[in-house]
């Protein structure tokens, strides 16, 4: 075969040729089966006179574009069951995958496939998926211009592919899930923020799929770059309590109690039921408070030290808290009835010596609200005073919790 | 009673919160074309016509329940659906013929917005430019929540049809007779009129608008018979609209004298007589509804169109991201509101050619839809039941039958 590609446009309708030559159908459909080979066509359907008959690709010799596929062995069986087969053109040609690299959901036109003989047979695997106007062309005019004609004109129209190993197809049912072999782990190493704008392009059932296998910190971690907060809630109430446990107790307390608050209250129970204890009290404090107040905003990761800590204490906390570094730029500093007393922006302790008193590095004035303070008031006060963190007490004056300036930018947002 | 009263209270927040979708899209169905075929009706036979709104309201909410129970159901747009179970080509076709009978509807659109603001001697070149600009900056700016906003504002003002209606004082008496009194008459142009209503109430773009829009508001099958209940009030709402339009024109023009009008401008003028007022809220109520369907029509389109094609789409993507999407938009509105602008550019021919061109999509997505509410393995337990089933096919037969009819006799009436 001159040509080392052949298009699952081309492949439809090809006719099979036994030993002497004779048609014995026309392909239907190609498969692979994942847990056999990631990208080998595995079976061919090819519709018999009176039923469909599958070909396994051992049984080929050849694969020509013009002659079509010649069999090195004529005993196919009847087809009747595909549980263990991605069919390519029911599971894959016009359905929506997720196209790892280029982080979006696309929409499959067309499959490109190499051929490659082993020296007994032409053997095919899957490249690329094809999107884009080309592909669309192929499709529009296979079986109304002669092949070649197609092929030519075609090679005009810029591509668009996405290579097969990273094409992640999207297959909601889990058993079938298992049995072809897809994972989303590819999904994992994606930015939490892509993730989540691929999920929102992605009907429920899809989507909960997602969230449903990958781990619970990615799963955490994008559904709290979801935007819109009913559909937070509706992944969650989607999946299995276990599993929106695991996932809630991942997040950071007060997107945990933001999410479990837009739940069905029996809903949200039912995970709660399910976290750890140290989580779950976190968030039932949060869960308290209002929506629209400071209490509702703030979060409760925050390290605190005692008013006469030095700042080598103040690195010893931060060794044990360093899941918190990435986020965190405040001190803070309590008296024996854990009031609130001082505020101490990080960065003063690159300048300061080991034995000097964290008090002495504290801002001038402490600023800080109380839990019931108003949302509107609290983003005054971020704009008013340029804040990066504010703390917020109880009733008693108290360190409750501390709210940051991704929390008040989510807010103007929604505006 | 205090928990029947606040399970009464969240009934009514469940519905305030999928409020919009189904709305819209009903009310959006009285356009400047829908205008003209009632107040036509009105001038010229005055109450009889009003019992085929009954049977039309029923239609309208079959074929439309249909679409928002798909979306809420499998979370995605029609086109996306058709694309999935019947393949590129198909899709394909559809989409062209979408594209091409939509671009004649915005051009009717913009007639509208051009012959409303004439009456109050607004010229049609300052009027349609500043109405197509406004219409691409609000969606291309906006996001979806302002934007349904905006349109529900929009739906609030048909009620200027219901205070004009009760302006011209109509007989309330034979209106309400005529409401539930199936009259027919073996007189062509009857006929051809009763065939126009039913033929205006669906298009094709609105199931397409409607699915994605539900799909948009992510109204889940949870929520859905929240959704259902509003979908059946946008239809009724449209359907008393329409009750309003007709009776307006049969009380100020029809009980004069039985006549004619041109465009749905003329009947605003028939209303004069009856005071300012009745006539000024007629022409803003015309100039609203073209408006609002300039602006969802060329939105729908796009969004239908590179759904079901694959390309990227949506206002929050930026121009770059999504160019097929921005042309389409941006052409069919700048075409349609262009060719209004054209001296002696034949309208009149392009509006036949649009009836046509409903003529033969509609059928076709009528079928689709049933054929795809009736797998299972989309629709899970929200497949049709059974008399459901005979209800949708027998629209479906009714439908094509009353369009493919309507088209026969647009082409014979337009060819003479």
């Amino acid at each position: 075969m001159a040509d080392n590609y052949l298009f699952f446009t081309e492949l439809l309708s090809m006719p099979v040729l036994d030993l002497k030559g004779r048609r014995i159908g026309r392909v239907k459909d190609a498969a692979l089966v994942p847990r056999e080979h990631a990208a080998r066509i595995d079976r061919f359907l090819v519709g018999g006179p009176e039923t469909w008959l599958t070909l396994r690709f051992d049984q080929i010799r050849s694969i020509d574009l013009d002659r079509g596929i010649q069999l090195s062995d004529e005993q196919l069986l009847p087809y009747h069951d595909d549980e263990y087969m991605l069919r390519i053109g029911r599971d894959l040609l016009d359905q929506q995958i997720i196209d790892v690299t280029g982080r979006k959901v696309v929409r499959v036109t067309d499959v490109t496939m190499g051929v490659q003989h082993d020296g007994q047979r032409d053997i095919l695997t899957v490249i690329e998926v094809d999107i884009g106007v080309r592909s669309m062309f192929r499709r529009l005019f296979q079986g109304v211009l002669p092949k070649h004609l197609v092929r030519r004109l075609q090679r005009r129209i810029p591509p668009n592919s996405i290579r097969w190993e990273f094409a992640n197809v999207v297959e909601p049912d889990p058993l079938r899930r298992l049995r072809l072999n897809i994972s989303y782990e590819k999904l994992e190493d994606m930015h939490p923020a892509d993730l989540a704008d691929i999920v929102e392009d992605l009907a429920p059932a899809e989507r909960e799929a997602i969230f449903d296998s990958i781990d619970s910190e990615a799963a955490a971690d994008a559904l709290s770059e979801v935007e819109d907060p009913k559909m937070q809630a509706s992944i969650l109430e989607a999946l299995e309590p276990e599993k929106a446990a695991d996932i809630v107790e991942e997040m950071s307390p007060d997107e945990a109690a933001d999410i479990l608050s837009e739940l069905e209250d029996e809903t949200s129970e039912e995970i709660l039921d399910e976290m750890d204890s140290a989580p779950k009290i976190e968030v039932q404090e949060l869960l308290e408070f209002a929506d629209d107040t400071a209490g509702g905003l703030m979060n409760t990761e925050y390290v605190v030290l005692h008013d006469n800590a030095t700042v080598s204490d103040a690195m010893a906390a931060l060794k044990g808290n360093e899941e918190l570094l990435e986020t965190l730029n405040t001190l803070f500093l309590i008296d024996e009835e854990e009031h609130l007393t001082a505020a101490i922006p990080l960065a003063r302790l690159f300048l300061a010596g080991g034995d000097s008193r964290l008090k002495e590095l504290a801002s001038e004035t402490l600023l800080q609200v109380t839990v019931d303070e108003t949302q509107d008031r609290v983003s005054e006060y971020f704009d008013k005073y340029n804040l990066l963190t504010l703390p917020v007490v109880d009733d008693e004056g108290k360190l409750a919790g501390v709210i940051t300036a991704d929390d008040i930018i989510s807010i103007l947002r929604q505006k | 009673m205090r928990k029947t009263l606040e399970r009464y209270k969240a009934h009514i927040l469940v519905f305030l919160a999928v409020l919009g979708p189904g709305f819209i899209t009903a009310m959006v169905d009285n356009d400047s074309g829908g205008i003209y075929t009632y107040s036509a009706a009105g001038a010229k036979y005055g109450y009889l016509p009003l019992w085929t709104l009954l049977p039309i309201t029923v239609v309208l909410v079959i074929t439309q329940e249909m679409c928002s129970r798909m979306g809420a159901v499998t979370g995605k747009g029609l086109s996306d659906l058709i694309r999935e179970e019947f393949g590129l080509r198909i899709t394909f076709l559809l989409m062209a013929l979408l594209v091409l009978v939509n671009l004649t509807n915005v051009m009717t659109e913009f007639a509208g917005v051009a012959s409303s603001l004439e009456l109050f001697h607004i010229s049609k070149y300052i009027s349609v430019p500043l109405a197509a600009i406004g219409v691409w900056f609000l969606v291309v700016e906006g996001n979806y929540t302002g934007v349904e906003k905006v349109f529900l504002f929009a739906s609030v003002i048909y009620i200027t049809y219901i205070i004009s209606g009760f302006l011209v004082r109509p007989d309330w008496k034979s209106a309400a007779i005529n409401s539930v009194r199936p009259i027919l008459m073996l007189d062509s142009g009857y006929i051809y009129m009763l065939i126009g209503m039913v033929g205006t109430t669906i298009a094709p773009w609105m199931q397409f608008y409607l699915q994605s829009a539900v799909v948009e508001k992510g109204v889940t099958a949870k929520d859905y018979a929240a959704s259902r209940l509003e979908v059946t009030v946008g239809c009724i709402m449209t359907n008393v609209i329409a009750f309003f339009i007709i009776v307006a024109c049969a009380g100020a023009i029809w009980r004069v004298a039985p006549k004619d009008i041109k465009d749905a401008a003329d009947a605003a003028v028939g209303l004069k007589p009856f005071g300012q007022y009745a006539f000024l809220l007629f022409s803003a109520g015309l100039l609203n509804a073209s408006v609002f369907a300039a602006s969802i029509l060329p939105l729908s389109t796009a969004y239908s169109v590179c759904e079901g094609l694959g390309f990227e789409s949506g206002v929050n993507r930026r121009i770059r991201e999504a160019p097929v999407f921005y042309f389409l938009y941006t052409m069919l509105i700048v075409v349609g509101a262009g060719v209004v602008l054209i001296p002696k550019f034949p309208l009149v021919k392009m509006i036949l050619l649009s009836q046509v061109l409903n003529g033969v999509l509609l059928p076709l997505i009528l079928i689709f839809m049933v054929i795809l509410i009736n797998k299972r393995e989309l629709m899970g337990e929200w497949v049709n039941p059974r008399w459901f089933n005979w209800a949708s096919w027998a629209t479906v037969v009714i439908m094509i039958g009353l369009t493919l009819a309507l088209t026969g006799m647009t082409l014979r009436t337009g060819g003479s």
